[in-house]
C-alpha cells in the first residue's frame, strides 16, 4: 500500500461570482502520509477551508489532480463520493454540526446508517462515545451538553466508521483553551492508538505546534511547509 | 437504509415540529374529509331517491296529457274513456290494472287547524297499483265512487297536523275547501318522496273530487293515469299497448302523440343521472381542496428543505447519497398526507354521519354511505399527492452541493 494517503497536484479552485472570479486555491500540490498529523494555518480567506473541503470530497476542484487513498477522485460520481466521505473521511467542524433533535447516540450512529451496516450500529456508536469519555451522556441532546462535550460527540461521530483520515476545521475555535486542549489531546490520542491521519485547520499556534508538520497557506498557495 | 428505518426517521422529524406537521396535514385532512363526505352524501342521496321511487309501486307506468316537446299543440286531455279503453284485457293483455287520478292542492281543516295538502281523487284500483294501505279504517270502494260520497282518507302527516294523533279518527269530520267530509281511514306512513312528503296527502273518491272540489272540464277528464303492467318483463309491451290504444282514440298522426308515457325506470334513470352529476360536481370541488392541500404540502416541504439545508449538507458530508435524501423527504411528505388522509376519512365519515342524524331528525330517511372504494380512492389519492408534491422539494434537497449546504446560514 502507498505511503501517502493524500496526494494532490496543482489543485485550483475558482469561484465565479458574476464577472468576478475568486481564486480560492491557486495550484496546491501536497502529500500527506498515512498516520501523519498535519496542521493547516493561514490568514482568514487564505483558502484553508476550501482546501479541506476539496480534500474531504465535499467539493470538486476546478482543476488539478487529487488521489485519496489510491483513488482518483475526479473519476468518481456523486454516489461514490458519498461513499468515500462515509468510509474514508471523518469530519469535525468548528460549529459541531450535530442534529439538534437527536440524542448523542443517534448523532454518532448517523454515518453507520448511510454505510449500509444493519446490525450492531447502536453498540458501535456506544463504543465510540465511550472512547471520547461520554458513556454517561448517550441519551442527551446537543442542547443538554456543553460545547466541549458536543465537540466530543462530533469526534465520536467522525471516528465511528474507522476512517483513514479525520479532517477538523478549527475544531477548537469555539472552545476556551483548556477545553480546546482536551479536544486536541483526544484527536492526538486517536492518531496514536489507531494511526488515523489528522488534518487540522487552526489559527492557534499552540494547537498547530502539536502537529508533526504545518502547512501555511497564503492567498490560495502553499507558502512554506515547516516541521513543527 | 431500509423503508422501515426511513419511516421511523421521518416520524421523528415530523414529530420534532408538531405544529408545522399538523398545519400541513390539515390541508389534506380537510380535502380528503370533504371528498369522503361528498361521496358518502351523494351515494346516500341516490339510495334514498331510488328507494322512494321503488316505493311508488311496482311495474308502474304514468300517462300524462301533452306531448314530449312543444311541437304538439292543443293536446286532447285524457279522459275516463281512455281509462276504460286501457282497462281491457283483450286489447291490452299486458296491463294488470289502471288507476286514473285527479290531483290538486286543497285546504283541509278541523277545529282551528288548517293545512294545505295534496288532494287526490282516486278509484279503488289506486290502492293495489300504488301500493297504498290503511292502518285503520277502510279503503275507498265502488259504492263511494257511484254515490259521490263525501268520505276521505288522511295521510299520517295530515292526521298529525289536524288532530295531533293517528288513531281513533274514524268517523271524525274534516272540511275540505269548506265542505264536510267523513274520515273513513288513515293511510300507512310512506316517507319522503321526490316531490315532498307523500304523507301530506288526502284521498277522496274520484267522482267526488271531480264534482265538488277540483271541477275539471270536460267532466270526464283525468289528470294522470297510473298503469300497472302484469309483471316486470311486460312493462315495455304495456307501454306499447297504451301508446297504440290512446293514439288511436286521440287520432294522433304517427310520431305526434299528444300524451306522454313515463315509466318508473325512466324516473329511476333520470334520478340516478341527476344525483350522479351532483356527486361528481361536488366531489370535483372537494378534489380541488385536496389539490390545494397538496400544494400546501409542497410549500411546507420547500420551507423545510430551506430550513434544514445545513442538516442536509451534514448528512451528505457523513455519506448520505442523493437517494437517501430523496427517500427521506419523500417519506416525510407521503407520511404527512397518508396520515392526513386517514384522519380525513374519519372526518368525512363523521360529517356524513352527522348529516344523516340531522336529516333523520327532520323526518327524511337518509343514510350516507362511505364505500370501501371511496376510502381506497382517498387513501391512494392523498398518498400520491404527498409523493407528487414532495418530489420537487425532495429533489431540490437531494441535489444540494454538500459544501454549500453546510455553509448555509
Ligand atoms: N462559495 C463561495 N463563493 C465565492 N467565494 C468563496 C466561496 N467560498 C469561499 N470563497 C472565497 O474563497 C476564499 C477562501 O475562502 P476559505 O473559506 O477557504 O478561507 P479560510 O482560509 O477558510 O478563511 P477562515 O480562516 O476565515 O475560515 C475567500 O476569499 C472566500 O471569499
Ligand atoms: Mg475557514
Amino acid at each position: 500500500m502507498d505511503d501517502n494517503v493524500i496526494v494532490t497536484h496543482d489543485l485550483t479552485k475558482v469561484y465565479k461570482m458574476g464577472l468576478v472570479e475568486v481564486h480560492a486555491l491557486c495550484g496546491v500540490s501536497l502529500e500527506i502520509k498515512r498516520g501523519e498529523v498535519v496542521a493547516i494555518m493561514g490568514a482568514s480567506g487564505s483558502g484553508k477551508s476550501t482546501l479541506m473541503n476539496t480534500l474531504g470530497c465535499l467539493d470538486q476542484p476546478t482543476s488539478g489532480e487529487y488521489i485519496l487513498d489510491g483513488e482518483i477522485v475526479a473519476d468518481l460520481d456523486d454516489d461514490q463520493l458519498a461513499d468515500i466521505r462515509n468510509r474514508k473521511v471523518g469530519f469535525v467542524f468548528q460549529s459541531f454540526n450535530l442534529l439538534p433533535r437527536s440524542t448523542a447516540l443517534s448523532n454518532v450512529e448517523l454515518p453507520l446508517r448511510y454505510s449500509g451496516i444493519t446490525s450492531g450500529r447502536k453498540e458501535k456508536a456506544r463504543l465510540a462515545l465511550e472512547s471520547v469519555g461520554l458513556s454517561d451522556r448517550i441519551d442527551h441532546r446537543p442542547a443538554e451538553l456543553s460545547g466541549g462535550q458536543q465537540q466530543r460527540v462530533a469526534i465520536a461521530r467522525a471516528l465511528v466508521n474507522d476512517p483513514a483520515i479525520i479532517m477538523a476545521d478549527e475544531p477548537t475555535g469555539n472552545l476556551d483553551s483548556k477545553v480546546g486542549q482536551e479536544i486536541m489531546d483526544l484527536l492526538l490520542n486517536l492518531n496514536k492508538e489507531s494511526g488515523t491521519t489528522l488534518i487540522i485547520i487552526t489559527h492557534d499556534r499552540k494547537i498547530a505546534a502539536q502537529a508533526q508538520r504545518i502547512i501555511r497557506l497564503h492567498d490560495g498557495r502553499i507558502r512554506k511547509e515547516v516541521a513543527a | 437504509m431500509n423503508i422501515w428505518r426511513a419511516v421511523i426517521e421521518a416520524l421523528e422529524s415530523l414529530n420534532g415540529n408538531k405544529m408545522r406537521s399538523g398545519l400541513t396535514m390539515l390541508g389534506i385532512v380537510i380535502g380528503v374529509g370533504a371528498v369522503i363526505a361528498m361521496l358518502a352524501l351523494g351515494a346516500g342521496a341516490q339510495d334514498t331517491i331510488l328507494g322512494s321511487l321503488s316505493g311508488i309501486g311496482t311495474n308502474l307506468l304514468f300517462v300524462f296529457s301533452g306531448g314530449e316537446d312543444e311541437s304538439i299543440r292543443n293536446p286532447e286531455p285524457l279522459t275516463m274513456g281512455d281509462v276504460d279503453a286501457l282497462d281491457d284485457s283483450f286489447f291490452a293483455p299486458s296491463i294488470q290494472a289502471v288507476a286514473p287520478v285527479l290531483q290538486g292542492n286543497a285546504e283541509v281543516s278541523h277545529g282551528g287547524e288548517v293545512s294545505t295538502v295534496t288532494l287526490t281523487g282516486i278509484t279503488p284500483a289506486y290502492f293495489p297499483v300504488r301500493n297504498y294501505t290503511v292502518i285503520e279504517g277502510e279503503e275507498i270502494t265502488e259504492e263511494h265512487i257511484l254515490g259521490r260520497a263525501s268520505v276521505i282518507l288522511l295521510g299520517v302527516e295530515v292526521a298529525d297536523t289536524l288532530f295531533g294523533r293517528r288513531f281513533g279518527l274514524i268517523g271524525e269530520t274534516v272540511r275540505v275547501e269548506g265542505q264536510p267530509f267523513r274520515v273513513i281511514g288513515i293511510l300507512e306512513e310512506r316517507g319522503g318522496g321526490m316531490m315532498g312528503s307523500q304523507d301530506n296527502e288526502v284521498l277522496v273518491p274520484f267522482s267526488t273530487a271531480q264534482a265538488r272540489i277540483l271541477r275539471r272540464s270536460p267532466a270526464d277528464r283525468v289528470d294522470v293515469i297510473f298503469v300497472q303492467a302484469v309483471d316486470a318483463d311486460s312493462v315495455l309491451e304495456a307501454e306499447e299497448e297504451i301508446s297504440q290504444i290512446i293514439s288511436q282514440r286521440h287520432r294522433n298522426a304517427i310520431g305526434e302523440n299528444d300524451f306522454t308515457i313515463f315509466s318508473q325506470q325512466d324516473m329511476v334513470d333520470t334520478a340516478s343521472s341527476i344525483t350522479g352529476i351532483l356527486t361528481t360536481f361536488i366531489g370535483g370541488i372537494a378534489a380541488i381542496s385536496l389539490l390545494v392541500g397538496g400544494i400546501g404540502i409542497m410549500n411546507i416541504m420547500l420551507v423545510s428543505v430551506t430550513e434544514r439545508t445545513r442538516e442536509i449538507g451534514l448528512r451528505k458530508a457523513l455519506g448520505a447519497r442523493k437517494r437517501d435524501i430523496l427517500i427521506q423527504f419523500l417519506t416525510e411528505s407521503s407520511l404527512l398526507s397518508l396520515v392526513g388522509g386517514i384522519i380525513g376519512i374519519f372526518l368525512g365519515w363523521a360529517i356524513g354521519a352527522i348529516v344523516g342524524l340531522i336529516s333523520a331528525n327532520s323526518g327524511t330517511d337518509f343514510d350516507p354511505i362511505v364505500s370501501l372504494g371511496a376510502v381506497l380512492l382517498a387513501t391512494i389519492f392523498s398518498t400520491v399527492i404527498g409523493l407528487f408534491f414532495g418530489i420537487y422539494p425532495a429533489n431540490r434537497a437531494a441535489n444540494l452541493v454538500p459544501v454549500e449546504a453546510l455553509r448555509y446560514e
